[in-house]
Order: C-alpha cells, then structure tokens, then sequence
C-alpha cells in the first residue's frame, strides 16, 4: 500500500489533468481581467451619469444626412440614421466589388499579356497602388482631383452627364405605370430562356442533333420581352435628365463628391489585389492543361472560358472573397471624406450622445453581420467551382 | 516522282551552310515583333496603350518637373518628416538614425545577397537628401555622417565576420534604445508623445505593432490550434472578431473605450493607437501563422515526439522555424499593410504625416497645393513599401532554393 503511494503521479504531473488545470488558470485570468475592465466602465459611465443600454436608439437624431437612399429627415430615430449610414456602407460596398472585379480580372489577365507593353503598364499601375496607402489615395481622389473639377456655374457637360466640384449627374431611370410588368415579364422571359437553353443543350448531347440553344433561348427571351410591350403599351422606364438649377443639381442622379472619391479609391486599391490574385489563379493551372485543350484543337477562347478559368476560379475565390471583405471594411475609410457610412453616422451619433460603448458595440455587429453574409454568399459559389473528385 | 523530288528537299539542306534566320525575327526588329506587334489586334492594342501612356507620361512628367510648387514640400520637409519635435531636441533622433546606419552597415557587410538592395536603397536616400538644396548645413551635416557610418561600417562587417553577434544583440536591443531616445525616459529631458509626429510616427507605429504583434500572434495561432476547448475558442473569438471589423473601429475603441475601462487612468493617446494596432495585427499575424502551422506535414510532430521532445520543444525548435519560413511572404505582406494602416491614426486625431500634410494644405500660404503634399507623402510610403515587398520576394526565392 504505502509503496504504491510513493510511486503514484501526483496530480500536478498528471497529464489528464495539467489541461484542465491550465484551463483553469486561463479562464480565472480572464474573468478576474473581465471583471476588472467591467466594473472600471461601470463606475466611470456611472460617475458621467450614462446609463448603460440601446434605448437611446429611439431618440430624435437632430441631424440631417447628405446622401441618403431611404427616407429620412433630422426629426427621424437615431436607429434611422444609423440605417441610412448602413445602406450607404452596403451601397459603396456593392458598387466597389462589382467594379474592382471586373477592373482587377482585366489587369491581373494584363499582367499575363504576350504584348510587353500592356504587361509593363498593368505592372506599374499594381505596384503603384498596392504600396501606397488608401488613406493616401482617397485624399489625393478627393482633394485633388475630385474637387478640383470646375465649379457648378461653369459645369462640363458631357450629353446628358454633368460634372462639377458638386458631384457627377447622371441620367436615371424613373419608374412608369408599367415598370412592374416589365420587370415581371422579363425574369419570367430570362428563367424561360436558362430553361430551354439547358433542357436543349441536354438533348443536343443526347441525340448529336445540332439544336440552337444560344439562339433559342434569346429569341424565347426577346419574345416574352415583346409580349411585355404588347401589353403594357408603353416604354419599361423613362430617362430623368439632370439639369441645373441654380447651384444645385436637379433630378437624374448626382454622384456625390465623396462617393465618388471613395468610390474611385476603393476599386483601383482593391482591384490591385484582385489583379495579382489573378495572376496567380491563372498560373496556378499547369501547362499541360493548355497543351492537351490545343491538342484537341479547341480554339483559344474555348481554353479560356472551359478549360483554364474553371481551374483558375477554384484558386480565386477563396482570396478574392477576403479582399471583397477588406474592400468593405475599407469603406470605412469615407468618413474622412465626409461621405456618409456607417462609421460616419455612428460617429456623429457618438458625438451627440456620447455613449462609446454602445455605438461601437453596433458598428462592430454589423460589420461582423455584413462579413458573415458575404462570406455565405461566396462560400455558396465557392461550393459550385469547387472539384467534383471521383 | 514525288517520292524523287521529296528526297531531293531534304539532302539539300545538308549541303547549304546554314542560313541566319531572318532578320525580321532577331535583334531589335525581331524583339518588338515578337513583343508588340505579333499580330493585328496586338498591334492596335499597342498602339492605343503606347499613346495613352505616352500622354499620361508626359503630363506627369510636366507636372512634376514645371507645373508643380515643390517648395511647399521643401519649406515644411522638417515639420512632415518629424512633426513638433523639439528643434533643439532633434539630435536624438539624428544619434538613433546613426545607429540604425551602423547596425544597417554591419548587417550589409556580412549579409550581402538580400541586404544589397535596403543599403543601397537607404544609402541613395541619404545621398539624394545630402544634395538637396535647401536644407540647413547642420541638417546636412549629419546626413553625410549618417552616409559615412552605413559606408564604414560596412567595410567593417566586411573585414570581421565576427561582428555578426554583437550586430544581433544591437538590433534585438535597438527596440528599447529607440525608445529611451525619443522619450527620455527621466534621464534625457522627456519629449511627451503629443510632440510625436510625422513619418517619424508613422514608423514608431508600425515598428511597435510589428514587433508586438508577432509574439502576440503566434501565441494566438498555437492556442487557435491547441487541444484545450477554451482556449481554442477564446483565441479563435478574438481572431474572427478583429478580422470582422475596420481598423477604424478598433481606433475608436482604443480612443473612446479604453479610458473607461482603465478606471481613469489616463491612456496615452499614442500608447492607445500602439495597442489598437498590436491587437489588430495580431489577428492576422496569427491566420498568417496558422497557415504555416497547416502546412508542415503530421511526420514533424511525430518525428519529434519519438525524438522523446516535449510539446514545449517541439514547438518552438522543430514546428515554429518551419512554419513561420513557409510564410515569411505572407507576414511581410501584412507588415506592409500595417505599415501603410499607420495612416489611419489621424482619424483619432494623432499628427502623423497624412495629417500633417492635410493641415498644411489648410493654410492659407499653401492653398491649391493639395496634389505637391499628398504625392509626396505618397512617394515617401511608396519607397518604403515597395523596398519591403522587394526584399520579401528575394527573401523567398532564396530560401526556396534553399529548400531544393
């Protein structure tokens, strides 16, 4: 008995139990830290006469918003402006992507080029702007070329596009009694046509048949489009011209300086780091691949769209997806160009009320809420590229 | 008779002497058919890209060389680079970068290969700033002495490979002497950190959010892949969490929130703006890490458990130098982005050389020279960047040459 107690593991040595002793430890650190850091806020909002809580929320904002693309007036809701602010971020976010995508896929397809020089220019423009800061760039966008456009009275006029140190106006589409049928009738005629286009490539691979499915599904397509002004009679939309009045723009849609610059900033810093990812997709796939789609004879843009891109996608998407999450989160940058976002709002929100923790506490839930919708979305077209192994 | 005249064609070559090839496919004809005009699309594209950039060359070219007003960069060139550092403290930062210069030439002597193009892009700095026109004798004083120390000392990692040591202890020590110098710390008369500022700041920044962050990342990595369930989610919280949200927000956190929840206790605003970007590069300097962690393949671990190594061991002598080589690119990226983040500190009201720039441009004496001050600061983060992201690729292929 009493050998077998000598030779026993004491407890602390026991490898069973070291793990949960340490986490133990950890944990009893972080709350005696957590505890320390919550009372500490505590007693100081206490001490400012704030009380902790989100009810202030509901309180009247008193501030205008310049641009804004919902309803909203300085006697709305805090919550109101802090939506505004949001969709304003979602805009910026949207419009960013779409555009650095497509900037970057060309330079990255540039980089790659047979022709020196198209190679040598898309090189300097990558170098260029990925080792300068955005912050940087969006002052030189915005103080030095944005706002030194000429001003209203003397405006430049480009057909029916007005640039100014105002902002841009640009044509926009005004909605008309048919609109809704319109739009009804032409995803019905677009559903129709990926329809048709597939069941016909399906029974072209069956039968060996030649059947025209580009052509039938467009003409499908046309055809549901032509039943829509037979019935509605008149145009899908009209075009709402801007004009000027006085020093102020007057319908269409005016792009403000802000968004502009921000705009501008975004896309060409992102699609720098679109470009090199890329390049990189792109020469990630092995020669072979190309050699063996040449040796079929298929033609150059066949190898690309077929053989090359699909291969490439799969090493894209999964970098490119956080550069559309750094791009968003970057857009937090406008503040500093007084285009109002998401930061911006809460800012002028925190200043109001001076309540940090809570209006941080939202900013952060939902940049984290925009993070994990994007990350969905390009997870759900990670999964459509991804290989199918047998 | 085919067959005849078939056989004919291919004795004939043999006789010939061999022919040079066209001279439409060598030398400088060949060169740019084969580059630029190899068939008609490609021609037009040249041509339309060769005029755009040949107009935007020559625009930049005039607007650098007659239509800017430079003198805004030259006549405030102390006040951008430096901030409100006092003027009779600034030797300081002159001894430091004296130092720098000496370690930088030691390391170049017996470094070479990778070293080359920081010394020479550092010393061709100095060089061009030595020739500038307009700036004190006393200022160009000590850019010759800074250019003689890189220069000397490089001759002396040259000639004494033994140097290598106390070269390392210099740069492991040099963190703390930066900031005994630049502060005073009680001992030389203190420089409070609301007189920080400019590109001096901006380095400060990232150079302490860089060397904190990588310890703290690495802890992070580990403990995002250790077996204890509250540990891995704590750190996994925390990555996720900072890697969800802007810069901005963890700025204002460190601005708004931290004095708080200190109780009090005033937070430095610049220590607040260290610690916002420790904690946000951390983050990243730890998925960095965990990729490298990902990569090493299971016969590591096992090998070394079967070595008899403890977790302790294995981790820091067997796992870690190979992870952290595999992506050594990857972390030198996020050292530029940290770098070029520091930018972001005018948001919380620091004076680092963005805001400088942008009140400059505010003063009446200076108006509609926007594009002078921003181009420059532009130049200035260029430099710098570009000089890292260059020797990060040497870096790499050199250590995978190692590898072969």
């Amino acid at each position: 008995m009493k050998n077998e107690k000598s030779t026993a593991t004491p407890f602390w040595r026991d490898t069973r139990v070291i793990p949960i002793l340490l986490q133990i430890l950890f944990v009893v650190i972080v709350v005696i830290v957590g505890t320390f850091l919550f009372t500490n806020a505590m007693t100081g909002l206490d001490r400012l006469g704030i009380k902790f809580g989100f009810d202030f929320l509901s309180n009247t904002a008193f501030f205008d918003i310049g641009e804004k693309e919902i309803e909203y007036t300085p006697k709305d809701s805090y919550f109101r402006a802090y939506l505004v602010g949001i969709v304003n971020t979602i805009k910026v976010g949207i419009a960013g992507i779409i555009l650095a995508s497509i900037v970057g896929v060309l330079v990255g397809i540039s980089r790659l080029s047979n022709n020196w020089l198209v190679r040598k220019v898309s090189t300097i423009y990558v170098e260029i702007f990925r080792n300068t800061p955005l912050l940087v760039q969006i002052f030189i966008w915005y103080l030095a070329v944005i706002l030194q456009f000429p001003k209203i009275e003397e405006e430049m006029n480009l057909g029916p596009f007005f640039i100014s140190n105002r902002g841009t106006a640009l044509p926009w589409f005004d909605a008309t009694s048919g609109s809704l049928l319109w739009i009804i009738f032409s995803i019905v005629g677009l559903i129709a046509a990926v329809v048709i286009r597939s069941r016909l490539i399906n029974k072209q691979i069956e039968t060996g048949k030649i059947t025209h499915p580009g052509l039938w599904s467009i003409a499908v397509f046309i055809g549901t489009l032509l039943l829509a002004l037979l019935i509605t009679r008149s145009a899908p939309f009209t075009l709402d011209y801007p004009s000027i009045n006085g020093r102020l723009y007057e319908g269409g849609y005016t792009l403000t300086t802000g968004f502009q610059a921000m705009l501008l900033a975004l896309v060409v810093y992102t699609s720098t780091y679109i470009a090199e990812i890329v390049r990189g997709g792109i020469q990630a796939v092995s020669k072979g691949q190309v050699e063996a789609s040449k040796a079929l004879g298929l033609k150059n843009s066949t190898t690309m769209s077929k053989v090359i891109f699909p291969q490439a996608i799969r090493i894209i998407i999964p970098p490119v997806t956080s550069q559309y999450l750094n791009l968003i989160k970057n857009s937090s940058l406008a503040m500093a160009v007084g285009f109002p976002e998401l930061v911006y709002v809460s800012q002028t929100v925190l200043n109001q009320t001076g309540r940090a923790i809570e209006n941080i506490t939202l900013v952060i839930l939902v940049y984290l809420t925009l993070s994990v919708i994007t990350s969905i979305i390009m997870n759900i077209f990670n999964k459509k590229f991804q290989l199918v192994e047998r | 008779m085919p067959h005849m005249s078939s056989q004919a064609n291919l004795q004939q070559p043999q006789k010939r002497a061999e022919t040079p090839p066209p001279k439409t496919s060598v030398g400088v004809i060949g060169w740019l058919r084969q580059n630029l005009f190899s068939s008609w699309a490609n021609s037009l594209l040249t041509v339309i890209v060769g005029t755009a950039a040949f107009f935007l060359l020559k625009a930049i070219f005039t607007w650098v060389f007659f239509g800017a007003e430079w003198h805004v960069v030259s006549n405030e060139l102390n006040f951008l680079l430096i901030g409100r550092y006092p003027e009779e403290e600034v030797w300081r930062i002159w001894t430091l970068l004296l130092f720098f210069h000496a370690l930088l030439g030691l390391s170049w002597g017996f470094g070479k290969g990778i070293m080359n193009s920081i010394a020479y892009t550092i010393g061709g700095l100095l060089f061009i700033s030595m020739l500038l026109p307009f700036i004190e004798m006393s200022t160009r004083i000590w850019i010759i002495a800074n250019l003689a120390t890189l220069i000397s000392f490089f001759f002396i990692g040259h000639k004494f490979p033994k140097v290598k040591k106390i070269t390392f202890v210099g740069w492991f020590l040099s963190f703390p002497i930066v900031i005994f110098f630049i502060n005073g710390l009680g001992i030389l008369p203190n420089v409070s950190t609301n007189l920080w500022g400019g590109f001096m700041l901006n380095i400060l920044l990232a150079v302490v959010a860089i060397v904190c962050s990588f310890p703290l990342g690495i802890l992070l990595a580990l403990g995002r892949r250790s077996k204890l369930p509250i540990v891995k989610y704590f750190c996994v919280i925390y990555i996720e969490v900072i890697r969800g949200i802007p810069l901005i927000t963890v700025l204002f956190m460190a601005k708004f929130m931290l004095p708080l929840f200190t109780g009090g206790i005033e937070v430095d605003e610049v220590v607040g703006a260290m610690v916002a970007l420790t904690m946000f590069s951390a983050a990243y300097m730890a998925e960095n890490v965990r990729g490298g962690l990902q990569s090493l393949p299971r016969g590591q671990f096992e090998a070394s458990q079967a070595l008899g190594l403890n977790s302790t061991y294995t981790t820091v002598f067997v796992v870690l130098p190979q992870a952290l080589k595999a992506v050594i690119p990857a972390i030198v990226g996020q050292y530029i982005a940290i770098f070029k983040d520091t930018t972001l500190v005018l948001i919380i009201g620091l004076l680092d050389i963005l805001e400088i720039g942008l009140s400059m441009i505010a003063k009446p004496e200076y108006i509609g020279l926007d594009m002078e001050v921003l181009v420059f600061g532009a130049v200035v983060f260029f430099i710098f960047c570009y000089l890292m992201a260059h020797v990060s690729r040497r870096l790499e292929k050199s250590l995978s040459v190692g590898n072969r």
